[in-house]
């Protein structure tokens, strides 16, 4: 139904189901989203050893189709959208001339001429108006259905084993980034193996009228499992765990793929051009001038998005996004720094130490937490990776 | 939400509880629970001076950091030691086990100027909702 009042916040076809749950709901690129329910710090820790559940309405669904869809986003996206297989999926970009980033995105591909592009909530209408420009010259139609899309994540190790008592669809068989047509709960959806938690779990796009009883029929059958609704606080923290850049912090028109670390998105020798070919072949060819990097917190005050990251004393970065760690039970930040302080006092560390910082650094690093140096370490990034990957 | 009648409040959310001569003071449910989570409280330094309306300490949370505004002038007489192990106290029982810190006040015999009531509170946290 439109809001009467247009300077209201959008409302997910599950707004209501939120609130009844008691959710604390923020203003979110325009839509009212729930930021936690409870504890955010209970519900991140439920996906890592659980299952939660998100509302993920908010994301942008544009269609690409046609005969030349594939050869369409070729040229619009920094990636390879012909070689992906009808039924998988790839993470890419879309960058403007200079290769600046515009979105990172989803690419999945339903059909031979029919893909999925899942973009952030907060740039769905520049990359859909993007895409329409760039593919004008190909015969292909892009289409913004994300008003005709409700998308529900169910993520964690117990995932897998909740859904699969809800559905026809065989999930072994269902590999990490891909999707099938399945029946959820009595419903049609898109189901597919992605999301942005660190864990394995799925993703379900499907009609906004039944996303409600989709909704409760997950959250019913994950009770026992310890399935809790989650927020976007928790996936916060845990995109960040993960290692996951978000548009806005780690990503933006002013940064490269090549700067974020993500240069292995861009396929620079695919047959034909694509928008900002040049002056990413260019970048690829330069050393990064900043990196990306995972700083860990050697006290307990939150390095936090904006703040001064110092090398002995001088500034050299800035936090990109920081918070509390529930896994670590420490704050993590990323931060880009100049390149020459980019070297992780550990690059190498054994799997399952937790303590790379034990060898000493030949400089100190620090965050200006409002005034005060604490001190961090480098660590190479992710911050967590999921033991039982699949 | 919680606003108990025998305490008095700040716009900045802080309650504090006076007792003859000793004040304690913490952050309000309201207050917790926008913040979420609590994950650290910086206090202030034992046997240090504060004013009233100046920041001394904060309270960092999942999202945020906020400022903790002293509701009155005195000296940090004691900081709740639990904190430290256990900020979650501060969202669990935030007028309870998770008080921060009391203060000696400069004066005693009367309500320190400026503070709310709990009804004056109240009626603030209802606007901003």
């Amino acid at each position: 139904m439109p809001d009467p009042h247009s300077s209201a916040p959008r409302r997910t076809p599950l707004a209501e189901v939120h609130e009844s749950l008691g959710a604390v709901m923020t203003d979110f690129a325009g839509w009212l989203m729930p930021l936690r329910y409870g504890s955010e710090t209970r519900e991140h820790i439920a996906v890592r050893s659980a299952a939660g559940l998100f509302d993920l309405s908010h994301m942008g669904e544009l269609f690409v189709t046609g005969p030349d869809a594939a050869a369409a986003l070729d040229y619009a996206l920094v990636g390879e959208a012909s070689v992906i297989k009808p039924g998988r999926a790839r993470y890419s970009m879309i960058c403007t001339v200079d290769g600046g980033i515009v979105d990172d995105l989803i690419v999945y591909r339903l059909a031979d001429d029919d893909f999925l592009i899942v973009a952030n909530a907060a740039n769905a209408t520049t990359v859909a108006a993007e895409l329409a420009e760039r593919t004008a010259g190909f015969d292909a139609s892009i289409a913004d259905r994300t008003h005709e899309y409700a998308l529900i994540a169910i993520q964690g190790p117990r995932a897998a084993a909740i859904l699969a008592g809800l559905t026809d669809a065989d999930l072994d068989p269902l590999r990490y980034y891909a999707s099938i047509r399945a029946t959820v709960a009595g419903r049609d959806v898109l189901l597919a193996r992605t999301g942005y938690t660190g864990e394995d779990g799925f993703e379900l796009f499907t009609a906004p009228a039944h996303a409600p009883e989709l909704w409760q029929a997950l959250a019913a059958a994950g009770q026992e499992a310890g399935l809790v609704p989650a927020g976007l606080a928790a996936r916060d923290s845990l995109r960040l765990e993960a290692g996951m850049p978000l548009y806005g912090n780690e990503l933006s028109r002013d940064v490269s793929p090549y700067d974020a670390g993500l240069g292995r998105v861009v396929k620079l020798d695919k047959a034909g051009g694509f928008v900002g070919r040049d002056a990413l072949a260019k970048r690829a060819q330069q050393a990064s001038r900043r990196l990306l990097v995972g700083l860990v917190s050697q006290t307990r005050r939150v390095p936090r998005h904006g703040y001064p990251v110092l090398c002995d004393g001088e500034p050299c970065g800035s936090v990109t996004s920081g918070g509390p760690s529930p896994t670590l039970g420490k704050p993590i930040a990323m931060a880009y720094i100049d390149a020459a302080a980019a070297q992780p006092a550990d690059a190498d560390p054994p799997p399952g130490e937790n303590a790379p910082g034990d060898d000493a650094a030949a400089q100190q690093l620090a965050v200006d937490v409002r005034g005060t140096a604490e001190p961090v370490i480098l660590v190479p990034l992710p911050f967590y990776r999921r033991s039982d990957t699949n | 939400m919680s606003v108990p009648e025998e305490l008095y409040y700040t716009a900045e959310h802080e309650w504090i509880l006076i007792t003859d001569s000793t004040a304690r003071i913490g952050i309000t449910d309201y207050a917790q629970r926008a913040l979420g989570d609590v994950v650290y409280v910086s206090m202030p330094t034992l046997g240090s001076r504060v004013t009233a309306g100046d920041p001394c300490g904060e309270v960092e949370s999942t999202k945020s950091v906020s400022d903790i505004f002293c509701p009155a002038d005195g000296e940090v007489a004691e900081v709740n030691p639990e904190i430290d192990d256990d900020p979650g106290l501060v969202n669990s029982d935030p007028y309870g086990a998770g008080w921060l810190f009391k203060i000696t006040l400069d004066s005693a015999d009367q309500v320190p100027p400026g503070l709310l009531t709990a009804a004056e509170y109240q009626a603030l946290t209802q606007e901003e909702e």
